[in-house]
């Protein structure tokens, strides 16, 4: 199973504690998680990613083992300890305040 | 006896307060949706217990909520909101061209007679309805065509942010943009016209007749007499006597013409009410009083409203969306403050009283009378 760490007003929306868990078919990507989430979760869908263009929204970034892949292609396969869920993949509101 | 409920948004959350009708001891349930922005809730005038709110973040978007129980439970339902066809541009600030960008939802009007129907006004400025309780939202597009490439945002986003639909005319739907203007339909969406003959822009459009770019903050009507709208202009407060096609300025004696909300009585349709702000770069009370203004006249003649409102270093702003007024007689009148304060007044404005005070800043206040 995959695992997912939403931030807490993501969290609070989907009616969730804690770490999402997915399974997710084929090779694990941004594309195919996200995919999975938001079948799982459809109020999610436009809150992490454009509902049309599939883009990520700009407050919105992907860390994964200590590394930020919001600026990797969302086909581009996840670290192996994301695909194995040894590590979850971290969906983070970007910084912002004071 | 009746119960009112008056439904605030704010910065931070949403919030039902809930009297009797004295109107003297308020019960708060909230924050809803907290941390997230609430733009407008209001509920159907088809059934009461039907609400609909705008939650937005920065972060994550937009969210529609949906509650059948008059607040106490909510469920998100549609929020994908997608221009028809190639959205193209807008005029920017500096007025060079711009795209067409969804943003968020500011006004949500529920159907007068259908709980499933409701209009979204969203920035960048377009209409959006659902007739499937906020499920799915499809634009009616023909308004942006009406010189949609001539409009311009104001300092708070191009947003269309008043929908006004008339009792007696159900295809008849009056909205307003800053900073576009006033716009009618008589055919239900189909077609639009701009209604803004009389409008004055001198700082903000170098054509003095200019029929869009006018920044209309608000209009009110009372659905006694649909051919009579009221407006709050970005500076003037404006009066139509039909239905949009000229404006005449009655901002009379206010101490400053710029402002945000205005209401109309719920029983007299000719007693208005604004609250005056300094200017467009002071966004607060003139000489830090708080001070309502009413007109029994229809306009032109206001009396100062002050009674339990703060007359000294108050520097609050009252924001479109955040004044209402209830059916009971007498008739209350509420607004909230960027500083968290909902005032009321059981008595149409002759005394105030905060039934709350140290919300989140609102942003919109409507209110429901229930049986």
């Amino acid at each position: 199973m995959i695992r997912v760490v939403l931030p807490a007003h993501l969290r609070t929306l989907a009616h969730v504690d804690g770490e999402v868990t997915l399974d997710v078919k084929g090779q694990v990507t941004q594309r195919s998680v996200l995919d999975a989430l938001e079948a799982c979760y459809p109020m999610l869908r436009g809150t992490i990613r454009d509902q049309v263009t599939h883009q990520r929204r700009a407050f919105v970034r992907f860390f994964a083992c200590e590394e930020d892949w919001s600026h990797e292609p969302p086909d581009a396969p996840l670290p192996d300890a994301v695909a194995m869920g040894a590590e979850p993949l971290l969906i983070i509101g970007a910084m912002a305040g004071g | 006896m009746s119960i009112v409920r008056v439904l605030v948004g704010t910065r931070k959350g949403a919030f039902v307060l809930t009297s009797d009708a004295t109107r003297e001891r308020w019960d708060i349930s909230g924050p809803h949706f907290a941390g997230w922005e609430i733009y407008h809730l209001k509920g159907s005038p088809a059934d009461p217990n039907r609400l609909y709110a705008s939650q937005s973040s920065g972060w994550f978007g937009q969210q529609i909520q949906r509650s059948n129980d008059g607040g106490q439970t909510w469920e998100p339902v549609g929020n994908k909101f997608v221009y028809d066809g190639v959205p193209g541009t807008h005029q920017w600030y500096d007025g060079t061209p711009h795209p067409w960008e969804f943003k968020r939802v500011w006004h949500l009007e529920p159907s007068l007679t259908d709980p499933d129907t409701v209009y979204a006004g969203v920035e960048d400025a377009a209409l959006f309805r659902s007739i499937d309780g906020g499920q799915t939202w499809q634009e009616l597009p023909s308004l942006r065509g009406v010189k949609g490439h001539l409009w311009q945002p104001g300092a708070g986003g191009m947003c269309l942010h008043t929908i006004v639909l008339e009792p007696s005319h159900p295809e008849r739907i009056f909205i307003a943009i800053s900073a576009a203007g006033v716009f009618r339909t008589d055919d239900a969406g189909r077609t639009w016209r701009p209604m803004n003959g009389g409008l004055k822009s001198p700082y903000e459009l170098p054509d003095p007749q200019a029929e869009v770019g006018h920044c209309v903050h608000r209009i009110a009507m009372h659905r006694s007499r649909p051919g009579v709208l009221f407006m709050q202009k970005h500076w003037d407060v404006m009066r139509s006597d039909d239905a949009g096609e000229s404006w005449q300025e009655i901002s009379g004696n206010l101490p400053t013409d710029f402002g945000f909300p205005v209401v109309v009585h719920a029983h007299e349709p000719d007693t208005i009410y604004v609250v005056p702000i300094t200017s467009d770069s002071e966004h607060y009370p003139p000489d830090g009083k708080l001070r309502v203004y009413r007109s029994r006249t229809g306009g032109h003649e206001w009396e100062t409203l002050t009674h339990g409102l703060p007359q000294r270093d108050c520097y609050v702003n009252v924001l479109r969306d955040a004044m209402a007024v209830d059916a009971l007689d007498a008739c209350g009148v509420y607004f909230g403050t960027t500083g968290g304060q909902v005032y009321a007044s059981a008595n149409a404005g002759y005394s105030w009283a905060p039934i709350v005070r140290d919300l989140p800043a609102v942003v919109s206040v409507e209110v429901q009378v229930l049986p």
